[in-house]
């Protein structure tokens, strides 16, 4: 398995993150698996896709290897829960947060750093 | 959502909310059901199912799931991840805000709003959740690979994931604010005769520590008073549920543990309003016995309406 059982659009590629990274504003990328804590977090933003259309949403299976790119982020450096969910403007990364997070969190990082 | 007028509307999508979707929707009654998260509540934090009858092994999520199709194949509707704004239950027809702008009316009300982890509502719990504060061993018990770590409880999920996490951790303490346990013999039994577990009984933790990630906990000897500094990588808190229940605690009455009080057909003190699952006063908690729960409040739900 190398991509998450969700309805969001999976990186599964370290090439394709940073064509992402690249190309697209904002973006905010879930890295987890398929459990208790991540796929709440996969629920908000399967539903919140809609809402913010600014915004481009991806998963990424925490386990691939090249999830290193997002496992060995600075900013994830005192991490010790998944799912890493972290937010990035034109590349750089502006806010990551560990572990579950209510829609009311998600939607208030995605308002303050990517408006509506 | 054209139809804001509903026969029934149901608050909660855990098992209780969806088994009483499906049988409300089946029985062809126009009900609505409200959930603030996602479908399958506390069931979805569950990574293995292994006694829930017809299913040898299923995970939270594939069962949340199948009970959600099932009710929405009926013509249930659900609107989740909303924000329940208001609640007006007291008259004839009762009335559900979410979201502070959107008012919907039904002749009958199910709460079946379910519980949440009880926290241990210290220093530091909150800013190290994630960061070695864990609710849950199977999602981050691999980040402590070789640490040692603390397992707060004394129930069945404190000790039964206490030994799960040997499988990672060199070290496990259980934590246990008095000197027996609430778990099942055959749990209790299994920690003990492991030998990577400790035991601190009679003792809580009162703060969590560190920078990046937590690196110490204090620990409280509840019968001397005496606290001590540990170094530690990483806790995680096993001590029950709470049930969700603050709502409504204007209108519906609750017991000193904030369970709702139902009597036998799961009425509460108002009429048309019934409450089911881990959110009333009952001594247990599964998710066989919030189907249940939801079955009876549906079922007493329908007669009520039709009087």
């Amino acid at each position: 398995m190398n991509t998450l059982s969700t309805d969001l659009t999976h990186i599964t590629s370290e090439a394709q993150y940073n064509e992402i990274l690249k190309t697209q504003e904002n973006v905010m990328i879930c890295c987890g698996r398929m459990g208790p804590m991540c796929i709440p977090v996969y629920g908000e933003m399967e539903e919140l896709e809609s809402e913010y259309t600014n915004v481009k949403f991806y998963d990424m299976l925490f386990d691939l290897p090249d999830a290193h790119v997002i496992r060995n982020l600075k900013e994830c450096s005192g991490f010790m829960g998944i799912p890493f969910t972290i937010y990035y403007k034109n590349g750089q990364v502006v806010k990551a947060t560990s572990s579950i997070q209510s829609r009311k969190q998600i939607t208030e990082i995605l308002n303050e750093k990517f408006g509506k | 959502m054209e139809n804001k007028n509903f026969d029934i509307i149901i608050i909660g999508g855990g098992p209780a909310g969806l088994t009483a979707g499906i049988y409300l929707s089946r029985a062809k009654v126009n009900v609505l059901i409200v959930n603030e998260g996602i479908s399958g509540g506390q069931m979805v934090l569950t990574h293995q199912i292994a006694n829930y009858p017809g299913f040898e092994n299923i995970s939270g999520y594939a069962l949340s799931k199948t009970m959600e199709k099932q009710a929405k194949a009926f013509g249930c509707n659900i609107l989740s991840n909303v924000n329940l704004t208001k609640v007006s239950l007291n008259n004839e027809i009762k009335k559900v805000e979410i979201n502070s702008k959107d008012i919907y009316t039904s002749k009958a009300v199910i709460i079946a709003t379910g519980g949440k982890s009880r926290e241990l509502g210290v220093i530091g719990e909150k800013d190290f959740a994630g960061k070695g504060v864990s609710y849950c061993a199977t999602c981050d018990g691999d980040f402590f690979q070789n640490k040692e770590i603390f397992v707060v409880g004394g129930g069945n999920s404190a000790l039964e994931e206490a030994v799960s996490l040997t499988q990672y951790a060199s070290k496990v303490t259980i934590i246990h604010e008095f000197d027996y346990f609430q778990a099942n013999n055959h749990a209790i039994e299994e920690a003990k005769k492991n030998s990577k577990i400790d035991f601190i009984l009679n003792s809580t933790i009162t703060g969590f520590y560190g920078e990046e990630s937590l690196k110490r906990a204090t620990v409280k000897n509840l019968k001397t008073g005496e606290e001590i500094d540990k170094n530690i990588d990483g806790v995680f808190i096993f001590i029950g549920y709470v049930p969700q229940s603050e709502f409504f605690k204007e209108q519906i009455t609750t017991n000193s543990r904030r369970e709702i009080i139902v009597d036998k057909n799961l009425t509460t003190n108002i009429p048309g309003v019934f409450a089911a699952g881990d959110v009333i006063e009952k001594r247990y908690r599964q998710i066989t016995t919030a189907v249940s729960d939801g079955t009876v409040a549906a079922l007493n739900a329908i007669e009520f309406i039709q009087k």
